[in-house]
């Protein structure tokens, strides 16, 4: 069902971990639907100079975090926005359709967290 | 370590059984309605199997008819009754069932509640289990067919089904189980189990899978589902798989005749899981705790997801299932588990452990090392510990 990068990001999740003071937060999904997905940014000089996450979900879900941190760290707040689910998807080399939403997850969690971080320093 | 607990999804095909079912693919492979020796023998080779299963059920051998399994002959039961009433032009159109059932029964229910059949869902308890007050209540006068599994696929918990049965017949209706679940694994008498049907299935009990039967009982109104050339008296046409049923009887009396000397000592082993695995914080066992089947343990993990726990614990080599949604086809989480009373969250954060005759003590004290590691590890990365908020 899963390919072997997703196996890979599922069994090694890179960036895994709570922060305690991040500058930006996004939490997306919820516990009745089974995936949930927290993810915490720090922010300097407008790039992501760290990024955690920490997940409930599937392996597609925890894989999917993963994979969205790691393309998200050390871009630009401007870049880190544009990242799609379709880019977390590829990077993972594929999802099955029926696990596609997670991809989607994910990627609105790195936004919202951005999205937050720009809403706490008081800018749109 | 390869540790298989996922008997209740299907299981190995026992040595025996194999030898049993060689002779009829190249040697025996007559057709058993051909008039000359080969197909003769095969027929023999049939009747024998018919006869197996009906001494094990303690029924009349015709009154067992082969299908191609338990799902095959769950809509038998349904349908075949339901179509006996639309064309004999019956006035019977209400059929009740259990939130529970297989997907099989309930989506024949489902159907037949599209072609005009009223449907009642009888509600289970928080132990899955149905009881005679609210069957009473349910019953009509114009109630055809009420349908309760033995033993629950997903809980295990047991339904009291001679008393349901009674209710049923009370009534003037008829009254069928699926056993899939429970056949080797608990005693089984169609006589003083009160039942016009019962579903058997071949491939959990380590026979092949693409067979099984359905028992009905003499006399009951049943249209067949498959027309044809009037195979197993008209109920169930199609040539018969010979070598598939004959592997299904062996194992049916294989299973039937070792129960007594080996479900006690998986029962055991099974209570030494659930003892060691409800040491967990913040888990709990699902379905009734004794009314249940001697190889399942079924659990909920607060805080992790389903899919996740399957895969953690199969590479440590522990075969299981969940009845998480994002482990099903339909991304929704188990209707057993809701029906239940639990709430869709932790419905998703459910195990399922199905032993079988051949798990060693060995493979239980290693799940029960591995099983808490893979649980810590997954609440580790989730963003609850305490509670959903």
């Amino acid at each position: 069902m899963y390919s072997q990068k997703v196996i890979d990001h599922f069994t090694h999740p890179r960036n895994q971990g709570h922060m305690d003071d991040p500058d930006g937060v996004g939490k997306v999904g919820n516990p009745v639907c089974g995936d949930v997905m927290h993810i915490y940014i720090k922010v300097k000089d407008d790039t992501i100079e760290d990024i955690k996450w920490e997940t409930m979900g599937c392996a597609a879900a925890i894989a999917t975090s993963s994979m969205v941190t790691e393309l998200a760290k050390g871009k630009t707040l401007e870049e880190a926005e544009k990242i799609t689910r379709g880019e977390v998807a590829d990077a993972l080399e594929g999802l099955p359709p029926i696990k596609m939403h997670c991809s989607n997850l994910a990627a609105d969690g790195l936004k919202k967290a951005i999205e937050d971080y720009k809403k706490k320093r008081g800018s749109s | 370590m390869r540790v298989y607990l996922d008997h209740s999804a299907t299981s190995a095909v026992d040595p025996r059984v194999v030898e049993a079912m060689l002779p009829f693919f190249d040697k025996e492979y007559g057709n058993a309605s051909s008039l000359h020796q080969l197909g003769q023998e095969a027929h023999h080779a049939l009747e024998e199997a018919r006869e197996k299963v009906a001494h094990v059920l303690h029924c009349r051998p015709e009154e067992v008819i082969f299908t191609s399994g338990g799902t095959e002959s769950n809509n038998t039961a349904l349908k075949g009754a339901a179509f006996a009433q639309l064309t004999k032009g019956g006035e019977k159109k209400h059929i009740i069932t259990s939130p529970i059932e297989h997907d099989c029964v309930l989506n024949a229910c489902r159907w037949l509640e599209k072609i005009g059949f009223e449907v009642t869902y009888v509600p289970v308890d928080k132990y899955g289990l149905v009881s005679p007050e609210q069957l009473e209540e349910a019953m009509k006068k114009n109630t055809l067919l009420v349908s309760v599994m033995h033993a629950n696929n997903e809980i295990g918990t047991v339904q009291d089904i001679t008393e349901l049965g009674k209710i049923a017949h009370e009534h003037g209706a008829y009254f069928h189980t699926d056993a899939v679940q429970s056949i080797t694994k608990l005693p089984l008498d169609v006589n003083t189990m009160n039942v016009d049907m019962l579903s058997l299935s071949s491939h959990k009990i380590h026979g092949p899978k693409g067979v099984g039967c359905l028992y009905v009982k003499k006399g009951t109104a049943l249209d067949p589902l498959m027309h044809g050339g009037g195979h197993e008296r008209g109920f169930r046409s199609g040539t018969e798989n010979v070598s598939g049923i004959v592997g299904f009887a062996e194992a049916v009396r294989i299973g039937e005749e070792e129960r007594p000397t080996v479900m006690p000592r998986v029962a055991h082993l099974r209570d030494k899981l659930i003892k060691s695995t409800l040491e967990i914080e913040n888990s709990w066992l699902n379905g009734h705790p004794e009314k249940r089947l001697p190889i399942n343990a079924h659990f909920c993990f607060r805080f992790i997801e389903g899919e996740s726990l399957i895969l953690r614990l199969d590479m440590k080599g522990i075969s299981a299932s969940t009845g998480s949604a994002c482990s099903s086809k339909s991304l929704e989480p188990s209707h057993v588990l809701l029906a239940i009373g639990l709430p869709p969250e932790d419905a998703h954060s459910s195990l399922r452990l199905t032993l079988g005759r051949d798990n060693t003590e060995e493979e239980i004290d290693y799940t029960v090392k591995v099983l808490p590691e893979v649980v810590a590890n997954l609440r580790e990365i989730s963003p609850f510990k305490d509670s959903y908020e």
